[in-house]
């Protein structure tokens, strides 16, 4: 049987109150390697807080996330930290790339903090960006980019480094509808490629890309029937 | 389980800081300002204190230096002898010569001729042979009178070239007399040049013996009080002058006022020493403002930055390497600033020394120290400032 990418079993989150907040309460979900999930849900479900624990951003108040069949929650946060480099690529909403660096530059960041050998950082950099289709806008900043073209280099961020998992929080939130579909068929594309794909999003058509989708309601986490 | 551990290479993040300053260079600049009036102010003050130091010490008079006098306040005799001053010449390391000589008081008269009117304006003093030599006192003709002259008490005198003229005295070739009180004294010599006392050409010398026996003994104190004058070697005075009194008269230590020159050392740390400490402070409180500052700016920045910040946590960036990268950064400011400031602080001193004419001094290790200290400060002024980015949350920061 495969390992699970991840798994997440009665993994609960209660952000401490006045009144306590149970932001997530007793997932258990198991995501294969490969596969394409949306998360879906009004805003305020939880949907961050599974992006949260997922990414190892933040720590379940109880229950087990495994990883690659290895449980994260006796890591240190330092040891998080390195998982977080090395197993997880971020897609954000708005992008989060570096005003003042050339898209090369911004995909390189990701190998900045996980090992990667200096001399071949570029090289990589290079080859991500081939694959979301920005051979032609190595160079530019940011500012010189469209919407679409700026989500294209935050994806060849997110994979560069190789991860188990790539984590997109609302991809296409700030994209119009055209370059929306842009970043959708390159994450299909990805996803075809074998790369396993969480897409977090409230927008019904986004979520109809995946193969499988899950709800969160109230912090309640469950398999939406195809 | 072994998670790979998250790692930054010194130079990447050294790299990473210096981008994240060029990107704002307006912000860094300004951001340095401080450190560079700190550091400037500093190198500026030091470079300036020891260049005048130095120019003092240049000018410090090297006769002076080597120059001990000692003035007779005797209480019932007279204390410097010809044996005295012999002592002093022969017993004493690094004395060149000395002499000594005193004011003869009670106005004599002075004339050339028995019908020339008295003239005023022109010195008696009596004044022992080793002064000449003590002095350095050169003759346009004749000779100087000696021990045997003096202790004869033989009406002899030497006079300066100022004094000769003031008296119309006639051409040395015919051996002139001088009349003091009416009394006649061959005049031996006729002195036109000397490196110390230059009164001396304004003055009629006799023997001490002379004097004695003729005028009025020296004075206690005061105007007329008798002086001894002691060249030295080089460096030698400060000694000197300590052992001479000794030399003299052992018994009479209390009686002598002894004026060593001032030592070249301490008087080069004497020198402007509360006015340069007063500059310090000033520096130390630019400095101050200069970390308050980068403090200010770089907490700003950070929290501009909050973020980026919470990207770099997402893409494997420890608290360390978060902290590491905001420290650098500032440190990188405090170094630059502090470069800026020697500069500034250097070129300042040369401005002043070229307006002076004055020979620059700046010690070479403050010129190297001094961008270390901008360092420093920009390290203390980012710790607070970086502890706070470590801080930032990347579930908070990336929601931005």
């Amino acid at each position: 049987m495969t390992t699970p990418v991840i798994s997440l079993r009665e993994v609960s989150v209660t952000y401490p109150g006045p009144p306590p907040v149970h932001a997530l309460v007793g997932a258990n979900v198991a995501i294969l390697p490969g596969e394409y999930v949306t998360v879906v849900g009004p805003s305020g479900s939880g949907k961050s807080t599974f992006l949260n624990i997922v990414g190892l951003l933040d720590e379940p108040t109880s229950g087990t996330y495994e990883l690659n069949g290895s449980d994260t929650s006796t890591l240190t946060e330092k040891e998080r930290t390195g998982l977080r480099g090395h197993d997880i690529g971020f897609v954000f909403q708005s992008f989060h790339l570096l005003n003042y660096r050339s898209a090369v530059e911004n995909v390189e960041l990701a190998l900045l903090y996980n090992s990667t050998d200096p001399s071949r950082r570029t090289e990589l950099a290079l080859s991500a960006l081939h694959q979301v289709g920005l051979d032609h806008r190595v160079n530019s900043l940011p500012n010189q980019l469209s919407g679409g073209e700026r989500q294209r280099v935050a994806i060849a961020r997110a994979i560069v480094g190789n991860p188990s998992v790539v984590l997109c929080d609302e991809p296409t939130g700030n994209l119009d509808s055209r370059t929306a579909k842009d970043v959708l068929d390159i994450l299909r594309d990805l996803h075809q490629q074998g790369l396993t794909i969480i897409v977090i999003t409230h927008d019904p058509g986004v979520a109809a890309q995946g193969r499988r989708t899950l709800r969160i309601t109230d912090g309640h986490l469950r398999e939406e029937s195809a | 389980m072994s998670a790979p551990l998250a790692r930054l290479r010194f130079n990447d993040l050294l790299r990473e800081a210096l981008a994240a300053l060029i990107s704002r260079p307006a912000r860094s600049i300004l951001t340095c300002l401080g450190t560079v009036l700190g550091v400037g102010t500093l190198v500026a003050i030091l470079g300036l204190t020891s260049t005048a130091q130095s120019q003092i010490s240049a000018r410090f008079d090297a006769l002076a230096a080597t120059t001990v006098t000692i003035d007779d306040r005797h209480k019932t005799h007279p204390i410097f002898t010809p044996e005295a001053a012999q002592r002093v010449t022969t017993q004493i390391n690094g004395v060149k010569a000395a002499g000594y000589y005193w004011p003869i008081s009670g106005a004599p008269q002075m004339r050339a001729r028995p019908t020339d009117p008295p003239v005023s304006r022109v010195e008696l003093l009596a004044s022992s042979p080793g002064l000449f030599n003590a002095i350095g006192a050169e003759l346009a003709s004749g000779t100087f009178y000696n021990d045997y002259h003096d202790s004869q008490q033989l009406p002899v005198a030497l006079i300066g070239s100022i004094a000769a003229q003031r008296l119309d005295l006639p051409d040395m070739a015919l051996r002139p007399s001088i009349l003091i009180n009416n009394r006649p004294y061959v005049v031996i010599g006729l002195i036109d040049q000397v490196e110390k006392l230059p009164e001396l050409l304004n003055a009629v010398l006799i023997p001490p013996g002379t004097a004695s026996a003729r005028f009025e003994p020296p004075k206690t104190d005061g105007a007329n009080a008798a002086r001894m004058l002691i060249s030295t070697r080089p460096g030698a005075a400060q000694q000197v002058a300590l052992e001479a009194p000794w030399a003299i008269s052992p018994q009479d230590l209390t009686q002598m006022a002894v004026a060593a020159p001032p030592d070249p050392r301490t008087l080069r740390e004497s020198v402007d020493a509360d006015l340069a400490g007063l500059l310090l402070t000033l520096a130390a409180i630019c400095l101050f403002i200069g970390a308050v500052g980068i403090a200010n700016t770089t907490l700003v920045a950070v929290m501009e930055r909050v973020p980026e910040i919470g990207l770099r946590r997402s893409l494997g960036a420890s608290r360390a390497h978060i902290f590491a990268q905001i420290v650098t950064e500032s440190s990188l400011l405090g170094a630059l600033g502090g470069l800026i400031g020697t500069t500034l602080g250097i070129l300042a001193i040369l401005a002043v020394s070229i307006t002076q004419g004055w020979t620059p001094v700046l010690d070479p290790a403050l010129a190297l120290a001094a961008p270390v200290i901008g360092l420093l400060v920009g390290t203390i002024a980012g710790i607070q400032p970086s502890r706070q980015a470590s801080r930032i949350q990347p579930t908070e920061a990336l929601r931005r």
